[in-house]
């Protein structure tokens, strides 16, 4: 007997990955929560059938969201990060002393707390006195902030479902009061190769562009999410992502990551042709 | 049949017995459950269009109910108190036209405030009723409409003792309740009936702590919109009787102008929603209840914006407020309702039920989440931080009563003739005008034309209201009464 977990990528397209066992299939206020063990890609988690992270990819995502902007600005000391109940990206951020506190924000408690107990070496540093978990949306906790942080990470899920709130023009415009003056937001920005991921990534990218002067886009390869290739938003209110990179600054700090380095930095935000026409063509939208 | 309970469903369960027997269809309508048209089948969905039938034995005639719509709308009475129910596929304003035709004949007076929707006026014209309008009153912070005054409502009984009927908004679109229970004492002391428009009073029914409903309260007609708060498809809506009606005359006069082929979908809509909410109405309104409460909160914490509620409550011509309703006032941010309204949707893909000159009015129902109510606050925070304005010099107007000069039937069929708006100050105007939502006529048929209500349209048209009601599309000419 052979057991596979399908995923539908698009209505046309399967992606599959052979189980050893289903470790976890819980049903919370918010979403289905499930867990698996796999050959390959050791164990993962999905939310509503989606995966989230895989033991053996997930470094690739963290290394990205959180080292990037980290390198711009190596004095980042306040940080938001919505979503990321997985606490991967928490993980990455406590690695810099110079970091003061992480709010992080995860509107499901259960995410987090499956995390904690099925990929402890994912949600190992959530225990960081540093880290301080509110568990609400997202949404309304930026609401309410004015100029506190430094930096904003939104590692959220798709825009379909509890993440679709983190997609939106009230959203964005609410960080953009939550950052002070140097704040950089950085967000996970779907994928351009499918149709419907490729429009919640222009979306996203022209909502966001409406708030902050400096606006990119920046790539990583992710094989466990549709199609593999994958973007991230790189918004701030001053920072230019290469001009203003500190490559000497960030190196000496010494921190090992598997998939980041100062030269990919300056490569990622190079893009393919058809992305950069996808993010160029909304302009007229 | 005497065994069914609120847990049936008579109509909805008689079409899947229909679909079950596979039916070969020799009967209208022609797309014979989807077959003959795939486009419109691949839009709606086989399910769908397998159930759009017409009227046939097994599921009784809508026009002479006396198989499984009868029982539908037996469990419909029951579930709302009613000694009679009856299913309604022409909206609530065929339930509304229902109720006035079948009390009032040509001539006869009906007490009523003047802020009721256009099909109550447009009741007056098919019936040839007289309008006796009673001042609902201004909240002047607010600029809206309220209740009426049950001192009001006894002073023009007191006036016109040979009215057949009083007639109420239990709410208003805003959520503002009179005093039904003393109204319909006073009128049923004077000998006449209560109509009730609980077009926007579905909740009242099920949820607790909600305003009385009218069946409660004594009326002797309501009707209810159950697809506005209770979950059925557009168009669908119930009329209720008390004891003291005569359901059969009721029923003659909905045939006069209902149609032949009522929808079955609609039709289930109602059963499956009545079923629902008689089960589960309870918990669905408390969370609505509570959905709303959380969002006035949010809302009065972000400044600039009034969410207004029971708060208001005078004992008169506010005796209760609709705390599901989320009514804001946006005007002490320089910001009329209906720009607001506009924002949401234009900036931020949310769309709100109505706004006008001071506020917007969201429907929270059985369908909302949190996730979207935060979408909503969020987004009215982001427009009072980026787009709120000097509130000086917005307009502040008061309650303009109408100058009746002809019954609505004597003024809509007289020799009319088509002037530009400005110039029509001093005549008496031939149709309606209102904005749309809320429908409610700022002009109705036989009214005398002031500069006041003229100079409230142009600022109305100015702010970006949807304007309604003219044959002239573009509310540049409106029709006159020839002097």
């Amino acid at each position: 007997m052979e057991l596979w977990y399908t995923e539908q990528h698009t209505e046309n397209v399967r992606f599959s990955i052979k189980i050893k066992e289903q470790l976890l299939s819980a049903q919370s206020e918010f979403q289905k929560i499930d867990v698996f063990d796999s050959p390959e890609f050791g164990r993962f988690l999905t939310l509503d059938g989606l995966v989230m992270l895989t033991e053996k990819d997930e470094f690739i995502y963290h290394d990205m969201i959180v080292h990037v902007p980290m390198a711009v600005n190596p004095a980042i000391k306040n940080v938001l990060v919505i979503g990321a109940g997985d606490g991967g990206t928490a993980r990455e951020l406590t690695r810099y002393d110079s970091i003061r506190s992480i709010d992080l924000v995860e509107i499901d408690k259960m995410v987090v707390d499956v995390s904690m107990q099925y990929l402890p070496g994912t949600a190992g540093k959530l225990t960081d006195p540093r880290v301080r978990l509110y568990f609400e949306d997202g949404l309304k906790f930026v609401r309410s902030k004015v100029d506190e942080y430094d930096l904003i990470i939104v590692d959220s899920t798709d825009p379909f479902g509890p993440g679709e709130g983190l997609f939106t023009k009230e959203f964005y415009g609410n960080c953009h009061k939550a950052l002070r003056e140097n704040g950089i937001l950085v967000n996970q920005h779907e994928s351009p190769y499918y149709d419907s991921y490729a429009k919640s990534m222009q979306a996203a990218h022209l909502k966001i562009r409406a708030f902050f002067p400096v606006c990119s886009v920046y790539q990583a390869h992710i094989p466990t999410y549709p199609s593999g290739h994958w973007l991230f938003g790189f918004a701030s209110k001053k920072f230019h992502p290469l001009a203003d990179l500190r490559a000497d600054e960030w190196n000496a700090l010494g921190l090992y990551t598997r998939y980041y380095n100062t030269d990919l930095h300056k490569g990622c935000f190079a893009l393919p042709t058809y992305v950069k026409k996808l993010l160029e063509n909304q302009n007229g939208k | 049949m005497n065994r069914l309970s609120q847990s049936n469903a008579p109509i909805y369960e008689a079409l899947l017995e229909y679909r079950q027997k596979r039916i070969v269809p020799f009967d209208v309508p022609g797309h014979k459950q989807g077959r003959g048209n795939p486009e419109l089948t691949d839009f709606l969905g086989r399910q769908c269009l397998s159930v759009d039938v017409n009227s046939m034995k097994p599921l009784d005639n809508l026009c002479h109910p006396v198989g499984v719509i009868r029982d539908a709308a037996g469990l419909a009475a029951g579930a709302f108190c009613a000694s009679h129910a009856f299913f309604m596929v022409n909206g609530t304003s065929s339930a509304v036209q229902a109720m006035v035709m079948s009390t009032l004949k040509e001539g006869e007076k009906i007490i009523l405030p003047r802020n009721v929707h256009k099909s109550v006026i447009g009741a007056l014209i098919l019936s040839g009723a007289h309008p006796v309008y009673v001042n609902p009153g201004l909240d002047k912070r607010l600029g809206i409409p309220l209740g009426m005054s049950a001192a009001d409502v006894q002073k023009a009984i007191g006036e016109n003792p040979d009215a057949k009927a009083v007639f109420l908004n239990n709410p208003t679109y805003y959520g503002i309740c009179s005093d039904i229970q003393k109204i319909t004492k006073l009128a049923h002391e004077a000998g006449m009936l209560v109509l009730a428009d609980e077009a926007h009073g579905t909740h009242f029914y099920f949820g607790e702590n909600m305003p009385l409903a009218a069946m409660r309260a004594g009326c002797d007609m309501a009707s209810v919109s159950m697809h506005k708060t209770g979950g059925s498809l557009t168009q669908s809506s119930l009329l209720l009787l008390g004891p003291n009606v005569n359901p059969d005359h009721v029923r003659q006069t909905i045939n006069l102008t209902q149609t032949t082929s009522g929808s079955y979908l609609l039709m289930a809509s109602l059963d499956i929603s009545r079923r629902s909410l008689a089960l589960r109405g309870k918990e669905i309104f408390a969370r609505v209840s509570s959905l709303a409460e959380y969002a006035r909160g949010e809302i009065n914490r972000i400044g600039g914006y009034y969410a207004f509620s029971k708060e208001l409550v005078n004992g008169d011509n506010i005796f209760d407020f609709d705390a599901t309703k989320l009514s804001v006032h946006t005007l002490d941010l320089g910001l009329a309702g209906i720009e607001v309204y506009d924002i949401l949707r234009d900036d931020y893909g949310i769309q709100i039920e109505f706004g006008d000159i001071g506020n917007f009015l969201a429907i929270i129902s059985v369908g909302d989440r949190a996730l979207e109510i935060e979408r909503l606050v969020s987004s009215l925070s982001e427009i009072r931080r980026l787009q709120s304005k000097d509130p000086t010099g917005m307009f502040d107007h008061e309650y303009i009563p109408p100058r009746v000069e002809l019954p609505p039937k004597q003024a809509f069929y007289a020799a009319q003739r088509s002037v530009p708006i400005g110039e029509s100050e001093n005549k008496i105007c031939g149709e309606f005008v209102m904005a749309y939502p809320p429908g409610i006529p700022i002009l109705a048929p036989g009214e005398r034309i002031t500069g006041e209500i003229l100079r409230y349209i142009a600022y109305a048209k100015e702010k970006g209201c949807f304007l309604t009601g003219t044959e002239d599309l573009k509310i540049e000419n409106i029709k006159v009464l020839e002097a």
